[in-house]
This record gives C-alpha cells, sequence and structure tokens, in this order.
C-alpha cells in the first residue's frame, strides 16, 4: 500500500516537471520569450538551486546562516578559474568545473561548521555573517581571482542557450534536497531544531549532523555559484556581500522555513518581481518593497488559510503540494 | 463538469501568463524616424547618483537636439529617444536590462555607467552589433569589441596621467599614496600610477591600503613617518572627504592629489580648508564659462549641479549625433566605421575623437580646490 501511494507521488511530481520543462523550453526554443525573460531563466533557476539548500540550514536544521552568499563566491570562482584555464571541450570542463565549485564550497562548510558546533541563533547567525565578509576580504586580496577587478571573460556555459542543462541541475537539487530531508539523516536534522536535548538524549550524533546540513548546503550554494559565474561572465568580490546572503534568505522567508516547494515558488517570483516592475521607472524598487511587504503579510495571514481550505484551491494545491 | 470547467480556468490563466511575458516583444523598430538609444546604469542602491546623474545628462542632451529639429541623417531628419533601465550596478541586473531594452528597439547603447556591468553585457552588445559607448566604465578590458567605445580615461590612463603632472611638470621625487584595494578603480589607477613613477624616476615612498571604514590615521601616520613630498589618493570622495580632515588633525601639510573621484569633495568634508590645495584630475568642470549654457538648463530641470557623470552622459549623447550624422544612416555597422571618423566639441573636452581601439582623445583637465571652491588649475 505505502509504496504504492509513493509511486503515484513520484509520477505526479515527475509530471509536473515534464509540463513545467515542456511549456518554458517550447516558449524559449520556439522563440516566443521576450529577451529580457530568456535572460531571467537561468538566475530563476540559480536562485531557486540556493533558497533550497539554504532551507536546508534555515529552515531544517533551524540555524539562520547569513554567509550563503560566501559559499556562493567559493563556488563561482572556482568554476571560473577551472574553466578558463583547462580550455577542454564544454561536456568535459563545465562537469568539472560544477563539481569543484561544489566540493571547495563544501570544504569550506567544514571549516565554518566545526568551529561554530558550539554556537546558536543569534551567535550562529553573526559568525557566519562574518565569515562571508572574510571569504569576501580573502578574494579581493588574492591574485588569482584577480582582486578587487574581479573576472571577467568566463565562457558562457550556463546562459539561456543551455537551460536544459541547468534546469536537469535545478531538478537535480532540488530533489537530493528533499530526499535528504525524508532520509533518515534528514530527520536527524529535523530533530536538532525542534528539540536539541531531546535529539542529543536519545543518541542522536548531533555534531555530525550539524556539520552535514552545513556542508551539503553548501555544496549546492558552490554548483549555484558556477552556474551564475558561467551565465554573467564576470565575477567581482562586491556581488557576493551580506547582501545577497540576506536576498537568498528573504526568498526563503517568503516561502516558508523548511517548505521546498515555497522555496521554489518564492525563488521564482522574487526573481522575476523585480523585472515585470521595470515599466514603474523610478518607482520600481519602491513597489518592490511594498510587494515584498504585502506578500509576508498575507503569507501568515488569515487569508491565505482560508483560500487554502477553499474546496477548488484546495485540488489544485493537493497536487501542487507533493512538488 | 466541474473538472472541465477547472482545466478551462487553468488554461486561460495559462493563456494570460503566457501573453503577458511574450507580448510586448514586437514593439520594436515601431518608427523608422526615431532613433533609440538605450541606456544602463544604476539607479537605484549605493551607486544611483552616478546611474541618475548620466541619465539626466542624456536626457537635456535628447532634448536639446529634438528641440533643433533632431539629426540629419543624409537626406532626413530623425529624433532620439533615450530608454534608461536600472542595474543596481549588478552584473547579472544589467544583463536583464539590456535584454529589456533590445525586446523595446535599442538601437544604440549608452552604457553602462559602472565598469562590472559593462564587462557582463559587452559580449552581448557584439553578438547584436550594435554600437556601444561607455559614458565611465573605465577597466581596461570594455573595449575589447571593436564596437565598443569609451568617453572617459581608462583607470591607468588616468594613473598615468597623474604620475607625469607629479613627477614631470611639479617636480615632485617622492611621493606617498593611499588606496582602496578593494575597489577596482582605485587599484586599476594605483597600479598604473606606480609603474608610471618609477619610470619616470621617481620612487614611491610608501603605498598605504584600506578596504573599507572611516578611521585612516594608521595609513596617515604611517605616510608621516616617510620622507614624501606629496600625497596621491585615487579614491572616491567620501573616503577622500575623511581622509583630509584626518591629515589635518595629524597636521600633515602635503599636498594631496586625487583621481577623477574626487569630484563632489566640498559638498561632503565638513571644514573645506582642511582639502584647500588638493588637486584632481576631473572631465569636467561645472564653473568653466563653456558649460554654462548646460549647467543652468540641468538646475531648472533637476535643481542641481552637474557632476561630470552628467556631463558624460551629455556628451555620449553627442557623440551618437555626430555619428549618425557622419555615417548619414542608422545601420549599427555604418555607425561604428564612423565612430573613428568624427571630433565632437563637448562639456569634458574639444574636439574629442576615438582610436579604433575604442579609447578617446581629448586633453586631461585638473582641477584643483582654491578659496574654498573648485578651480580649473592652470
Amino acid at each position: 500500500m505505502k509504496n504504492k501511494k509513493i509511486d503515484k507521488q513520484l509520477i505526479k511530481n515527475i509530471a509536473i516537471i515534464v509540463v513545467v520543462y515542456a511549456v518554458v523550453a517550447g516558449l524559449l526554443y520556439g522563440g516566443f520569450l521576450t529577451r529580457q525573460f530568456r535572460s531571467l531563466l537561468v538566475p530563476v533557476c540559480i536562485n531557486v538551486i540556493l533558497a533550497v539548500s539554504l532551507n536546508l540550514t534555515t529552515g531544517f536544521l533551524g540555524e539562520l546562516t547569513l554567509g550563503h552568499a560566501g559559499f556562493m563566491s567559493v563556488g563561482a570562482y572556482t568554476g571560473a578559474l577551472i574553466t578558463m584555464n583547462l580550455n577542454l571541450p564544454l561536456v568535459v570542463e563545465f562537469p568539472i568545473a560544477l563539481i569543484a565549485g561544489g566540493l571547495m564550497a563544501s570544504l569550506f562548510g567544514v571549516i565554518i561548521g566545526v568551529p561554530v558546533l558550539r554556537l546558536h541563533g543569534d551567535y550562529l547567525a553573526i559568525v557566519t555573517l562574518a565569515f562571508g565578509e572574510i571569504i569576501k576580504s580573502l578574494i579581493n586580496a588574492m591574485s588569482v581571482t584577480n582582486g578587487a577587478m574581479g573576472l571577467s571573460g568566463i565562457e558562457l556555459h550556463a546562459n539561456y542557450k543551455h537551460f536544459t542543462f541547468v534546469f536537469i541541475l535545478t531538478i537535480l537539487t532540488i530533489f537530493a534536497i528533499k530526499n535528504m530531508v525524508n532520509s533518515r539523516q534528514g530527520r536527524a536534522v529535523c530533530s536538532i531544531r525542534d528539540n536539541y536535548i531531546a535529539a542529543e538524549a536519545v543518541g542522536i550524533p548531533v555534531s555530525k549532523f550539524k556539520v552535514m546540513a552545513f556542508v551539503v548546503a553548501a555544496f549546492f550554494a558552490g554548483i549555484a555559484g558556477v552556474i551564475y559565474g558561467h551565465n554573467v561572465g564576470t565575477l567581482k568580490p562586491t556581488t557576493f556581500d551580506y547582501n545577497k546572503s540576506i536576498e537568498i534568505l528573504v526568498i526563503v522567508v517568503l516561502g516558508g522555513m523548511g517548505s521546498i516547494k515555497g522555496s521554489i515558488i518564492a525563488a521564482v517570483i522574487l526573481t522575476i518581481l523585480p523585472e515585470v516592475l521595470r515599466g514603474a521607472d523610478e518607482f520600481r524598487m519602491l513597489l518592490y518593497a511594498i510587494v515584498l511587504i504585502a506578500m509576508m503579510i498575507f503569507n501568515s495571514s488569515q487569508l491565505k488559510e482560508r483560500i487554502l481550505a477553499n474546496d477548488i484551491v484546495a485540488k489544485f494545491t493537493k497536487v501542487k503540494k507533493e512538488a | 463538469m466541474k473538472k472541465m470547467k477547472k482545466i478551462v480556468a487553468l488554461g486561460l490563466a495559462a493563456t494570460l501568463t503566457v501573453a503577458s511575458i511574450t507580448g510586448c516583444g514586437n514593439k520594436s523598430g515601431a518608427d523608422a524616424n526615431t532613433f533609440v538609444i538605450g541606456g544602463i546604469g544604476p539607479l537605484t542602491g549605493d551607486a544611483a547618483s552616478y546611474g541618475i546623474s548620466v541619465k539626466q545628462g542624456a536626457e537635456i542632451a535628447v532634448k536639446e537636439i529634438n528641440d533643433a529639429g533632431g539629426v540629419k541623417v543624409g537626406d532626413k531628419s530623425i529624433k532620439l529617444e533615450l530608454k534608461f533601465e536600472d542595474d543596481q550596478a549588478a552584473p547579472d541586473k544589467a544583463v536583464t536590462a539590456y535584454n529589456s531594452l533590445m525586446d523595446n528597439g535599442m538601437n544604440a547603447l549608452l552604457g553602462c555607467v559602472t565598469t562590472g556591468s559593462c564587462l557582463s553585457v559587452v559580449d552581448l552588445a557584439k553578438e547584436d552589433g550594435i554600437l556601444m559607448i561607455t559614458p565611465s566604465g573605465s577597466a581596461a578590458d570594455i573595449t575589447k569589441n571593436d564596437n565598443v567605445f569609451r568617453l572617459c580615461f581608462t583607470d591607468p590612463l588616468q594613473g598615468e596621467t597623474m604620475a607625469a603632472h607629479m613627477i614631470t611638470d611639479l617636480g615632485y621625487k617622492k611621493v606617498a599614496v593611499i588606496y582602496k584595494n578593494s575597489d577596482e578603480y582605485s587599484t586599476g589607477v594605483y597600479e598604473a600610477f606606480a609603474a608610471k613613477v618609477e619610470e619616470l624616476g621617481g620612487t614611491i615612498t610608501t603605498a598605504e591600503a584600506f578596504a573599507d571604514g572611516e578611521d585612516f590615521n594608521t595609513q596617515l601616520t604611517s605616510i608621516k613617518g616617510t620622507d614624501a613630498e606629496a600625497i596621491f589618493a585615487p579614491i572616491y570622495y567620501t573616503d577622500a572627504a575623511h581622509i583630509v580632515t584626518q591629515a589635518a588633525d595629524l597636521s600633515i601639510t602635503l599636498p594631496f592629489f586625487g583621481s577623477d573621484g574626487w569630484d563632489g569633495i566640498l559638498d561632503t568634508v565638513t571644514d573645506k580648508s582642511t582639502a584647500e590645495g588638493a588637486t584632481f584630475l576631473s572631465p569636467f568642470f561645472s564653473g568653466d564659462p563653456t558649460a554654462a549654457d548646460f549647467v543652468a538648463k540641468y538646475q531648472e530641470e533637476y535643481d542641481a549641479t552637474p557632476d561630470q557623470f552628467a556631463a558624460d552622459g551629455y556628451d555620449v549623447v553627442y557623440v551618437f549625433k555626430a555619428a549618425l550624422e557622419k555615417a548619414a544612416s542608422t545601420d549599427s555597422e555604418a555607425l561604428i566605421s564612423s565612430m573613428t571618423q568624427i571630433s565632437v566639441d563637448g562639456l569634458t573636452g574639444t574636439g574629442i575623437s576615438f582610436t579604433a581601439a575604442g579609447e578617446p582623445q581629448k586633453g586631461a583637465k585638473f582641477l584643483t580646490i582654491k578659496d574654498g571652491a573648485y578651480a580649473a588649475a592652470e
């Protein structure tokens, strides 16, 4: 019985992915998308990966981290340096860059994860914030990263022309995180969030799982960084300051802590929104902020609950929920 | 039936969404008699003042040209239109801004204002083959493609110009430097300056770097301990204001020299006498009699005194005009090849011409602070 239910869910999920891909790819390759939206496809995917991976530490582990952009920059620079120096065909060098970027970022995940094991809550948040700034300063001071001038002329291996590949990576990330959360390890991570002392008391190696959550989140942030570098073609240390970390955090908070589907939806909305508002000229960022406030209020309002409880909507959300 | 209804509703919603993201695709080339200049720069965020200045300067130029009947291209006259998009000085936002402008029928690009944004769109502009002129992007790599030109000096050129001015013209032998190593502009100017000073036989007594912050006592004290005759500070005016104030507190009397980032220091510094005697490069001086007309118009329109970025934006529009007239066509290829044949008298220099490599050829202007006001240095 149970297996059957899971299969049904899986089929639904795959169906949704196929439909989303078919619609977007059809629009893209059919030439129906405007150039503005075409250039948004990859940033949407990047933000989905970032938000879903940050959700692992912030939502499921329950620790506020403000250094996600730091991991992203480690991945971005590692990946960019690899493709700039290797000069192999795309199919060889880009996967190497992705994996190396992810691994390098997770190495930094270990470096930050181990010393802050004893910290919780606000203290941990401040340490991760500082850590992000340290990475930024290091990149600024190193000659291999070209210091403040940054790298430019990175091959565009991940721009809209390679959307299919980026889309697959995004889906893989979502599945990896989702499966991890549902696994034994994920349950352990959630138990640390829910009751630290109880988790420790039942014999869960709290430190191990904490570090693991950090490392996995850092790995995927690194991958997002590699895609970012190969989409834009230039990298500057200032791009990855704490504002970027907070931008990602906003997505996670809006989507709901510990909700992967929420993170995905919020990432899509928050990436597209400022671009849709371009018509508003100088009121653009003001409108963006107002819409953000409105969405946050709506998200925690009774109105939303009531809409979700409504018969017709409930049927749709039930399908979507499993995504 | 209920299911059917739902499917229809979903279908309609999907169509609407699709229509909204694809609908605005065919606005381009609306009118053969308008030439759309797209602009990209930061209108919000930390660097907003630069983008806003460029935009306003360019708007004034466009208005002037259109009021005078437009640009004569061949045997007909066409109007200019400026569409300016915000990029928050972020490279990835610049890419979407660029694409959004292409959706709206951009014929040539005025931008980007900041270097990082420029670098991220130069290859796109190359692919589309349109003429791109940056008013203020100063990194050397920006003009690597043959369709890209720049109006301002590159960072290295600023450093070299200042080194030649200080060592050769003014006869200083020993110079101390204070620069911001987390900033590409500051680092770029400093490196070229240091190389040129060595070449001209001068010495850098000490090069003090800072990353961020408002306290420069450490750096200034260490400079005071050397036998430097002058201080070169290739930084922005906000930092420069702190530095001159703290230097005065430490009773450092050495003359200050700066790069074009110093423009605006008098509005920031608390005691204007501390900046007295400082000399810096600036492409534009609002007190210049030749700029009086522009300054008056700008003041009337925006209630502010134009800075060098506004002048840059203004001049780029006139460069477009000259290129259009020379090419006698709105064709991008013709425009690009006519760029090397034009000469424009602008606010940032007279007889500005461009090399095939995309660099401007114009004289350097020095400003000095005299009696608490900017003055042209002799």
